[in-house]
């Protein structure tokens, strides 16, 4: 990453460059010109060049998703699986492309083990309805962990009600990292599934999944991995994790809104009931009784958000160009900057300490609510979230109503993080 | 500051947000309710006690931001010794002001230091914010149990 000198007039100009920060030209990113390929990052809000540190939420689109959107429905729009017609071919052509594309973007063995849905909450439903409703029963334990999202811990929360199963919780330090031992003590012969989230959208931390994989394989109990934050920071080889499942979203990850990716091992999912029924997941309807195909059909019941699934692959294909370990190298960099420049300002507390991070910087300033924190830096054109995140348990763990999020993704650059710092010195000064 | 964050942030606004009113439990209430805003987790608790049908005492606890602190800290100062009807005739007055919808600044009771609420208009989404206490109020004089959310 290259520091730029701009923001020289901010507290950061006083924040000393590491060797690491001089010799970071190994991971360089030509930030500037990928920056050039996302239209909505070339506005200004409120008079100010826009500072978009919101990526946990969702993430901005690359022009060429944008293009294929548009293309797509300018050209190749027609139903798939089912038309002999050249845009039908075209379609089905376009949405089984992307379908190979997620596949070699996780790594997975087979493309079948590639199922689209709305996103991850819906990809976590579906494991809970159709895996929990085939194996999970009365006493039976579920593990989440406290940092969970609620798309993680409500759709268990609901099998649970059904089931008469109970939801047990691995508890964090205070730097919000998962405490192993207190997990060994969970995993019980009661434990059906361990759902897990590897990037934490809140704290930041990165789970050590491979090693919660491992102690619950020895237990006999698959494990469901979280993924809506980590597709787009961290690579993924869902074979070498060894996960039973793993979820995320395209809109986190640069692509469209309304599609997310369900990957299970083919031999758990050809044993699970579909998740909805309807057309193109049956092979043979009769008032007898249906017939299912195969997987991954059998979990796709209706049209699909085809021009999505399109979207995604493209925007996948972008990161791929891009790789994620530079991405990975270029944003670790990027976070030990704004680390330290926030906590350069005493009047920042930092929530979620881990040694292991990634992109997520949450935190409280003494004398401001968050709140008040999100509208004064959207004054200054600094897009940040305020709030609980969507993950309620964690604001417990750390006593906090809500927190301020900056969150980080490669078309980030020091001037986004200098505009922040600026932000919090204005709202230091309004506030103090 | 830019004038826009001046018209949000009034001094009287932060001064009502590190100093508020009345904010404490009252343990002879014969109308409380709680209020809750999901999207930034701010909770109040507004606690009455009416003379009839007359505001005697009013008082309210929790946490929150700047404006749903003050906008408490304000209601509670400008409520003591006003009936329950004109209450209800200056909550509609302060919603129509914080969501910019006040026509005739002239009708109506007399808003007094709460215009310095009007800011909040130029900021939709902190509307909430300014009006979560007035809801809880609302729900208190009504005696409905549970919390009232402004989702």
């Amino acid at each position: 990453m290259t520091i730029t000198t701009t923001g020289q007039d901010t507290a950061t100009a006083n924040v000393p460059l590491t060797a690491r920060d001089r010799k970071s030209n190994l991971h360089a990113l030509d930030v500037e010109k990928i920056r050039q390929d996302f239209p909505i990052l070339q506005q200004r809000i409120n008079g100010r060049p826009l500072a978009y540190l919101d990526n946990a939420a969702t993430t901005q689109k690359p022009r060429a998703v944008i293009d294929a959107l548009q293309h797509y429905y300018a050209r190749d729009n027609a139903n798939i699986h089912r038309g002999v017609h050249e845009l039908s071919v075209r379609a089905t052509e376009g949405y089984e492309r992307a379908r190979t594309i997620v596949q070699r973007f996780l790594n997975a063995a087979d493309p079948r083990e590639i199922i689209f849905t709305r996103g991850t909450t819906e990809a976590i439903n579906l494991v809970a309805a159709s895996y929990g409703r085939k194996h999970i029963g009365p006493g039976d334990e579920i593990i989440v962990s406290a940092m969970e999202h609620h798309s993680n811990i409500v759709p268990w929360q609901l099998l649970c009600e059904q089931t008469g199963a109970r939801l047990r919780v691995i508890p964090i330090n205070d730097d919000g990292e998962i405490l192993l031992d207190a997990y060994d003590a969970l995993l019980t012969p009661r434990t059906r599934l361990v759902a897990v989230v590897h990037l934490s959208n809140v704290l930041g931390t990165i789970n050590p999944v491979h090693e919660i994989i491992q102690r619950a394989h020895r237990h006999g109990v698959p494990v469901l991995v979280d993924g809506a934050q980590s597709a787009a920071h961290l690579p993924v080889d869902v074979q070498a994790l060894d996960c039973d499942f793993y979820a995320f979203s395209g809109h986190k990850v640069f692509g469209p809104t309304g599609i997310g990716v369900l990957y299970g091992k083919a031999a758990l999912l050809r044993e699970m009931p579909p998740y909805q029924g309807g057309g193109d997941m049956i092979s043979r309807v009769s008032f007898e009784g249906p017939t299912y195909k195969d997987i991954p059909y059998k979990f796709e019941a209706g049209t699909p958000n085809i021009a999505g699934v399109i979207g995604l692959g493209v925007a996948l294909e972008y990161v791929n160009r891009i790789g994620l370990e530079r991405i990975a190298a270029y944003e670790h960099e990027l976070l030990d900057y704004a680390t330290r420049s926030l906590l350069a300002i005493p009047q920042v507390r930092l929530i979620g300490t881990a040694k292991a991070k990634a992109s997520v910087l949450s935190f409280v300033l003494a004398g401001a609510h968050p709140h008040d924190i999100g509208t004064i830096l959207n004054q200054m054109g600094v897009a940040i979230r305020t709030g609980h995140h969507c993950a309620q348990p964690v604001m417990d763990r750390f006593g906090v109503p809500a927190t301020a999020r900056a969150s980080l993704a490669f078309y980030n650059t020091t001037a986004d993080i200098d505009a922040l710092v600026a932000g919090i010195h204005k709202v230091l000064e309004v506030f103090g | 500051m830019t004038s826009e964050l001046q018209d949000l942030y009034q001094e009287l606004i932060l001064d009502h947000y590190k100093r508020p009113h009345n904010q404490r439990h009252l343990d002879d209430a014969d109308h409380q309710a709680e209020g809750y805003n999901p999207l930034c987790g701010d909770r109040v608790s507004v606690y009455l006690k009416l003379d009839g049908n007359r505001i005697k005492e009013v008082a309210f606890q929790g946490a929150g931001c700047a404006i749903s602190t003050a906008s408490a800290s304000m209601m509670t100062d400008a409520l003591k010794g006003k009936t329950v009807e004109e209450v209800r005739e200056l909550f509609d007055k302060f919603h129509a002001l914080v969501t910019g919808r006040l026509e005739n600044p002239e009708a109506g009771p007399d808003l007094g230091k709460l215009e310095v609420f009007a800011g909040v208009s130029q900021y939709p989404v902190r509307v909430k914010c300014a009006t979560l206490a007035w809801h809880t109020l609302e729900a208190a004089l009504e005696q409905r149990g549970g919390v009232v959310s402004t989702e």
